[in-house]
């Protein structure tokens, strides 16, 4: 990009039209149309979804960002980020994958090479660096079965009216300030559509990563299970040590048609910044599934250990009769760690049924807060919910709070709410301990044994993941 | 005489109070040491010194382990030299499964002796030949540990971490306390598989009962922070009949 441009993008005076590089990897910091444009142009868009985003756009110019979560940061500025990376190299094989890359993966445990080799387990990544689709494996054996498994830049091009229909169906344009931000801005993300009837064949798994400095990262994922199909979608995150602190306002949306199901989990690890605060990841994201059909289910699991901030709750609409919602959650805060996370339950349908486990775990000054809500509709008799919220707290300089919401409107609803708060004893410890058992490990068992129920949602290799993931989180967070 | 633990004139304190006071006892390899004393003398404490529980602060003496002082020993460490200890009162650990616990806690030994760990399969084979043993049932594998388990279940299963972890110096306290007459014989027999000649047993106890299953070598009274009496198991006679008042102090205590 020519100086003088690259001068008039930072100064903001940049408002006379489609001038930014088409060609550059970066975008200039700052959010206005035009650098809706450039994303637009560079995803090589139909006009539909410029007319989308910068709708999205416009509602977004006119909100205010929430602060109602039990969290405290300071404000972000959103014109000093750059909407759009791309990584350096474009890549057709593994082979031309940046071995950094590669090698970074490899650290994390789950390299492409490992997964491939798998015993048994197919597993189709899409790995996400930098908002761009770097790598799609097994998507001829997916393509066999008719599954769709692909970018979601692909999808806007190639499956047009699948994305017009469900896309902005589950979270609205304007949902809330974060998820608009992400409809104007999305760079990148995986759209899955299961047909009828149809099995997913394997574990989908996508795993993505923070990269290019000051870059927020968008992305958008929309998944759709057509009547009788199943699928389970594995999401796992990392990023690498960064001292600036990085937006991240993805949105999520999922679809179960009559019969379907989905279960969806993630590990999310990103950079959590240093136990003074400094550094980390924001982590504002909005996931939310529609039960549409009668007999559809949704699971949200997630293990979350990383980020500074997290806002995020992974909700179920439960519309059609008879269909299950399920949220199992670990979070996880030390360092100076802040996570305010939970779920919506919204029960519209008869029989509809909800189980919400959540486990949070402090320690050192991480602060946890459990925020969920089951809401019963007035059509919803025979619902039922089954919530259970326990904290744990290692030391005592940390701190976990609980706000349970209901709202009912039907009385033969059948709601039950445990909540408890415990803390790793030094009994307990020392009883380990005098077995052999070092002071860590003690630990992370203990807290295993508190997780047990969550992570026995997780498909197995990514259980054994989380695992491994909590005990590098919480060394060294006691004694 | 050979020793292989050695409490020489401990004081020890919990909190600001003094409970052990100048205490001193010897363990001999292969023997069973039986401690007997009224309630509160600091039986529990005295076993909690030896490990190092966090309650007690030594404020004096020395304890020696294979004549090595171990005062300033981590009590994994301890543990992995092979001392034991069967507590009163075992605490429950919510959503630790049993059989991963013992195996992570044996396995720990093993890499700290230079052996190969057991795997899984390996792990419940050895585990379900002592479970049948001690009249446990097989359902205390997947349990949580000792979570919920009545008191005599508890007790079996500290025997049954006895079994597998295979130390070299056993304290068991009031390992015979609540327990029923088939348990209560299950565990001596546990204990007596254990006596090789070579391990040494500290059994705290209230009771003849046990001791009529597992043949004490010594019999020691601990009243008031330290021992007072040591003497053969016929003492122990004595004692039910005439009661902790009766005991002359030894002059060499
Ligand atoms: N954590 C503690 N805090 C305060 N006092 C304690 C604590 N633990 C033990 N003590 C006191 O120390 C003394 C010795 O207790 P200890 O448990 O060693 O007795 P014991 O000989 O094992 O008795 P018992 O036969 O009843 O088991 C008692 O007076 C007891 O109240
Ligand atoms: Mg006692």
């Amino acid at each position: 990009m020519a100086n003088e441009e690259l001068n008039k993008a930072v100064s903001g005076d940049y408002s006379l039209g489609f001038e930014i590089d088409i060609e550059t990897d970066v975008v200039p910091p700052g959010l206005n149309e035009d650098t809706i444009k450039f994303i637009s142009k560079k995803k090589e868009e139909p006009e539909w979804m410029l007319e989308l985003r910068l709708k999205a756009l416009k509602k977004w110019q006119t909100m205010e960002e929430p602060h109602w979560a039990h969290l405290s940061y300071d404000p972000v500025d959103y014109q000093a980020i750059s909407y759009y990376a791309a990584p350096k190299q474009g890549i057709e094989s593994l082979d031309e994958v940046d071995p950094k890359i590669l090698a970074a993966y490899e650290k994390l445990g789950i390299s492409l090479e490992e997964q491939k080799q798998l015993a048994g387990v197919k597993v189709a990544v899409d790995a996400v660096v930098d908002s761009v689709s770097v790598k799609t494996t097994y998507s001829e054996e997916l393509q066999k079965h008719g599954v769709i498994f692909c970018s979601i830049s692909d999808a806007i091009r190639d499956y047009p009216e699948l994305i017009q229909k469900y896309m902005f169906s589950v979270v609205p344009m304007a949902d809330n300030y974060f998820a608009a931000l992400n409809s104007a801005v999305f760079t990148d993300g995986t759209f899955v559509y299961i047909p009828k009837g149809v099995r997913c064949p394997m574990e989908l798994s996508t795993y993505f990563r923070i990269n290019a400095l000051n870059t927020g990262q968008f992305e958008r994922t929309l998944i759709v299970a057509d009547e009788g199909a199943y699928v389970s979608y594995n999401e796992g995150c990392s990023a690498p040590t960064r001292d600036e602190n990085q937006l991240h306002a993805a949105v999520v949306e999922l679809v179960t048609m009559k019969d379907a199901e989905i279960k969806y989990s993630t590990i999310q690890n990103w950079y959590p910044g240093d136990e003074n605060g400094k550094g980390g990841i924001y982590n504002f994201v909005t996931k939310r599934g529609l039960c549409k059909g009668d007999n559809s289910k949704i699971s949200w699991t997630q293990v979350e250990t990383g980020s500074a901030i997290t806002w995020k709750y992974p909700s179920c609409i439960l519309k059609g009769d008879n269909s299950v919602g399920e949220f199992y959650s670990v979070a996880v805060t030390t360092l100076a760690q802040q996570a305010d996370t939970g779920t919506k339950m919204i029960h519209l349908g008869k029989n509809t049924s909800s189980t919400i486990i959540s486990k949070g775990i402090s320690a050192m000054k991480g602060q946890n807060t459990y925020r969920g809500l089951v809401k019963i509709g007035s059509d919803a008799a025979g619902a039922r919910n089954y919530s259970e919220c326990d904290s744990l707290l290692i030391g005592d300089k940390c701190g976990a709070h609980t706000f349970p919401y209901l709202e009912s409107k039907d009385t033969q609803g059948q709601i039950e709410h445990e909540a408890t708060t415990s803390k790793i004893s030094d009994e307990q410890l020392f009883y380990l301990r005098q077995r052999g058992i070092s002071e860590e490990d003690a630990v992370s068992m203990i807290v295993h044994g508190f997780c047990k129920e969550v992570f026995s949602q997780l498909p197995m290799e990514y259980a054994v993941e989380a695992k491994a993931l909590l005990e590098l989180t919480l060394e060294g967070s006691v004694g | 005489m050979k020793t292989v633990l050695e409490i020489e004139n401990v004081h020890a304190k919990i909190g600001e109070k003094e409970i052990l006071k100048g205490l001193n006892l010897k363990l001999e390899p292969g023997k069973v040491h039986a401690i007997m004393g009224p309630n509160g003398a600091g039986k529990s404490t005295l076993s909690k010194t030896i490990v190092g529980h966090y309650d007690v602060t030594l404020t004096g003496g020395d304890i020696r382990y294979k004549g090595k002082s171990i005062n300033d020993m981590e009590p994994e460490e301890r543990a992995l030299e092979g001392i034991f200890l069967s507590f009163q009162h075992p605490v429950e650990i919510p959503g630790v499964n049993n059989a991963y616990f013992l195996r992570t806690a044996l396995n720990a030994k093993r890499r700290h002796e230079g052996k190969e760990e057991l795997n899984a399969a390996e792990f419940l084979r050895l585990m379900k030949s002592h479970l049948e043993m001690l009249g446990m049932k097989s359902d205390m594998i997947s349990r949580s540990l000792n979570e919920g388990f009545s008191g005599g279940e508890k007790k079996r299963n500290e025997i049954l971490q006895m079994l597998i972890l295979e130390p070299e110096v056993i304290i068991l306290d009031e390992i015979d306390s609540g327990l029923d007459i088939d348990a209560l014989r299950a565990v001596s027999e546990g204990i007596n598989k254990m006596k090789d000649g070579k391990r040494s047993f500290l059994v705290i106890t209230h009771y003849s009962r046990i001791l009529d299953y597992i043949e004490p070598d010594y019999i020691h009274v601990l009243k008031d922070g330290r021992i007072i009496k040591t003497a053969g198991p016929e003492l122990v006679e004595q004692l039910e009949d005439k009661g902790y008042e009766s005991i002359e102090e030894d002059s060499a205590s």
